[in-house]
């Protein structure tokens, strides 16, 4: 609990120092000091002072996770936007549905956010070991049968834990 | 060292709006709504991306390049977020995705 208070606080100040700029009047920065403690009150009253909700302890699996994203976006934007341009005879929609590795509720999130983020496919539909999507192409439902973001997901998943 | 930051600046702004444009060509070109979804992903993702990223070596203070970077790090969790809200209402409402017509021809709207 005192972990998560401390961690808690530390991501609101540097957030709040951040978002304000103002680091040097004193008036202001008690005001952003009363603001950290009552929101981190409030946090904890609504009970969200817990490992599943601390962002911190996200960061290093998300770092590995992010920059292979990232590429994938930038590959499905350049794949798209080519098909945009080629026009309606350039794609052949479907719906699909891929089985799920990820055990919890945030490595599903993860994997249908991954999804959906990749322009050419969107999540329609999660349920425990399934996600039925949508693709633009055929190539992208092979893409995701081929199952690396459902590996790297689960890595990212079991990162969490 | 300010003119090569200004000229990745604007390489990047040029880029994202190229995106911004083609997204909005597929926007009234792609035959569906959830093909439309696909060309507002580009809007989403890569070209918010590039934009704020070529803003970010415009900001002049650390604060301004931040709320820029978090700007870009709320809209990547939130442009799925709604995209996968419409597609899901769609499908939940029985809209039927555009098909290729069989035998090569694809039948228009």
């Amino acid at each position: 609990m005192t972990r998560y208070v401390i961690s808690q606080t530390v991501l609101l100040s540097v957030v709040w120092l951040l978002f304000s700029g103002m680091w040097t009047y004193p008036v202001i920065l008690s005001l952003g000091v009363a603001s950290v403690i009552v929101t981190v009150w409030l946090v904890g009253r609504m009970g969200l002072l817990a490992r599943d909700t601390e962002v911190l302890h996200m960061i290093p699996a998300a770092l590995r996770y992010w920059p292979w994203l990232m590429g994938q976006i930038v590959r499905a934007n350049l794949q798209v936007a080519g098909r945009i341009l080629a026009g309606p005879d350039a794609i052949d929609p479907r719906i699909a549905q891929t089985k799920t590795l990820q055990r919890t509720h945030v490595g599903r999130a993860i994997m249908a956010n991954s999804i959906t983020l990749t322009p050419g496919t969107v999540t329609l539909r999660v349920t425990e070991d399934h996600i039925e999507y949508y693709a633009l192409t055929p190539d992208l439902v092979d893409d995701l049968e081929a199952g690396e973001m459902n590996r790297r997901a689960l890595r990212f998943e079991e990162g969490l834990s | 060292m300010g003119i090569v930051l200004d000229i990745l600046s604007w390489m990047l702004l040029l880029a994202g709006s190229a995106l911004m444009v083609i997204g909005g060509i597929g926007l009234i070109r792609m035959p569906d709504f959830y093909s439309r979804i696909q060309a507002a992903g580009l809007t989403d993702t890569l070209c918010s991306i590039l934009i704020l990223l070529g803003l970010t070596l415009q900001a002049d203070s650390v604060p301004l390049a931040a709320k820029l970077l978090f700007t870009l790090v709320f809209l990547l969790f939130t442009g799925p977020t709604a995209a996968h809200a419409l597609a899901k209402t769609a499908q939940h409402d029985r809209l039927e995705p555009w098909r290729r017509a069989p035998g090569g021809a694809s039948s228009k709207r």
